[in-house]
C-alpha cells in the first residue's frame, strides 16, 4: 500500500517538478518502488526533467479515460529500476481529468508501489485540487519570498478543505520544503528567515534546498538532481528530505555560503 | 560607495515578515470563513434535498460571487433523470 505524496505550492515556478523528480529518485534509490505522476495536464514537464520525453506513448489522461492500461503508460526509469513515471497529457481539454478517473488510477497505483508522488500544476484550480485529492502527505514547496509564502498559506487552507482526508475529517500531513534558498541573500538579511516562514505557515519543515546551478545542469541533462550529482548540495538536501519522509531523524542543515564569487575570493585571500 | 550603502541599508527581510503576518491574518479570516460558509451551506442544502429526492453528494454546487452592491449566491442541484416524485417521508 503506497503512501501518496502531493507536491504543491499555489505559486508557479517555485520548484515542484524539480522536487518531484529529485525526491522520487532519492526514495527509489533506497529500493522502494516509486511512481511519479505528472498532474500538470497541458503543460507536462516531469518527462523532460526525468529524461523520458521520447519514451512517452500513453499518458495519465489515456489511462483515466480507459484508452490505455496503467501498465502501458508507466515508463520505467533507465537508471533506477524501481522508479516509474506516469506522464501528463498535452491536451488542452480542461475536463480531461475526472474525480472518478483519478480515483481509479490512484487506487491501482496504491496497490503496486510504496510511494506515489503527484506533481501538482500551479494555481488553485481543478488541476491542483485533483492532484492533492488523495494526498496522505503534502509537500508545500515554498521560496523564501513574500508572494510564494502567501500562496503557500492559501494552499495549506485548501489542503485542509478539499483533500479526501480533510473531507473525511482527518488531517493531511503537511510539510514545508523551502527551495531556492540563497545563503548570500540570507546573510545580507534580504531573505525571509527559515524561522519566519515556519512561524508564518506553522507546518513542520521537511528540508531546505539551496539555490544552485546543479539543478539547472541536471534538468538540462534530463536526470533528477539527486541521481545526476549525488554529492552536490541540492542533491544532499533532497536525499535528506527523502530520508525524513521515510521516518528517519535527520537534522536539517541550513545551507551556508560557498565562498565563490568575487567577495569570496577576496575573503579567502584575506584570511 | 557600494559597501557604504550596504552597511547602512537595513535588511529588508524583517519588513517582509511583518507585512506577511498582517496580510495573512486578514486573508485567513476572509478566505477561511468564506470557504467554510460555502461548505456548510452545501451540506445543509444536500441534507434538505436528499430528504425528499434521491441525489448524490457531487450533485450540489454552491457558488458565491462577491460584488457590490449585490453578491450572488448560486445554488445548483443536478438530479438524474426526471424522477422528481417525493421520497416517502
Ligand atoms: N534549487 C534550485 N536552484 C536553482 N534553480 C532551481 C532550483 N529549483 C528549481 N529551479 C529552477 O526553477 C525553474 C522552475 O522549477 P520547476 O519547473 O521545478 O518549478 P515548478 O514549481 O514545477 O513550476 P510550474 O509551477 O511551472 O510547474 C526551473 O528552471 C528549475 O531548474
Ligand atoms: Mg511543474
Amino acid at each position: 500500500m503506497a503512501k501518496i505524496i502531493t507536491v504543491t505550492s499555489g505559486k508557479g515556478g517555485v520548484g515542484k517538478t524539480t522536487t518531484t523528480a529529485a525526491i522520487g529518485a532519492a526514495l527509489a534509490k533506497t529500493g522502494d518502488r516509486v511512481a511519479v505522476v505528472d498532474f500538470d495536464v497541458g503543460l507536462r514537464n516531469l518527462d523532460l526533467v526525468m529524461g523520458a520525453e521520447r519514451r512517452v506513448v500513453y499518458d495519465l489522461v489515456n489511462v483515466v479515460q480507459g484508452d490505455a492500461k496503467l501498465q502501458q503508460a508507466l515508463i520505467k526509469d533507465k537508471r533506477v529500476d524501481t522508479l516509474f513515471l506516469l506522464p501528463a497529457s498535452q491536451t488542452r481539454d480542461k475536463d480531461a481529468l475526472t474525480e472518478e478517473g483519478v480515483d481509479t488510477v490512484i487506487a491501482q497505483l496504491r496497490d503496486q508501489f510504496d510511494w506515489v508522488i503527484c506533481d501538482s500544476p500551479a494555481g488553485i484550480e481543478r488541476g491542483a485540487t485533483l492532484a492533492m485529492r488523495h494526498a496522505d502527505i503534502a509537500i508545500v514547496v515554498t521560496n523564501p519570498e513574500v508572494s510564494s509564502v502567501r500562496d503557500s498559506d492559501r494552499i495549506v487552507g485548501i489542503l485542509d478543505a478539499k483533500t479526501l482526508k480533510a473531507i473525511r475529517g482527518e488531517t493531511v500531513d503537511k510539510r514545508l520544503l523551502l527551495t531556492r534558498y540563497d545563503p548570500a541573500r540570507a546573510a545580507r538579511g534580504d531573505m525571509l528567515k527559515t524561522e519566519d516562514v515556519l512561524e508564518i505557515l506553522s507546518i513542520p519543515l521537511l528540508g531546505i534546498i539551496p539555490e544552485s546551478g546543479d539543478v539547472l545542469k541536471a534538468s538540462n541533462l534530463g536526470v533528477p538532481v539527486s541521481i545526476n550529482d549525488p554529492a552536490s548540495p541540492p542533491a544532499r538536501a533532497y536525499m535528506d528530505a527523502a530520508r525524513r519522509l521515510k521516518g528517519e531523524d535527520v537534522a536539517v542543515q541550513v545551507p551556508t555560503e560557498r565562498r565563490g564569487g568575487l567577495l569570496g575570493k577576496f575573503l579567502r585571500r584575506a584570511a | 560607495m557600494k559597501l557604504w550603502g550596504r552597511l547602512f541599508s537595513p535588511a529588508s527581510a524583517p519588513e517582509a515578515r511583518e507585512r506577511l503576518q498582517i496580510l495573512l491574518s486578514h486573508e485567513r479570516q476572509i478566505l477561511g470563513s468564506g470557504d467554510d460558509l460555502l461548505s456548510v451551506l452545501r451540506e445543509d442544502i444536500l441534507a434538505a434535498v436528499a430528504k425528499r429526492v434521491t441525489c448524490e453528494r457531487e450533485a450540489v454546487k454552491v457558488r458565491l460571487e462577491r460584488g457590490s452592491p449585490l453578491s450572488i449566491l448560486e445554488i445548483e442541484v443536478e438530479i438524474r433523470g426526471n424522477d422528481l416524485t417525493a421520497k416517502a417521508a
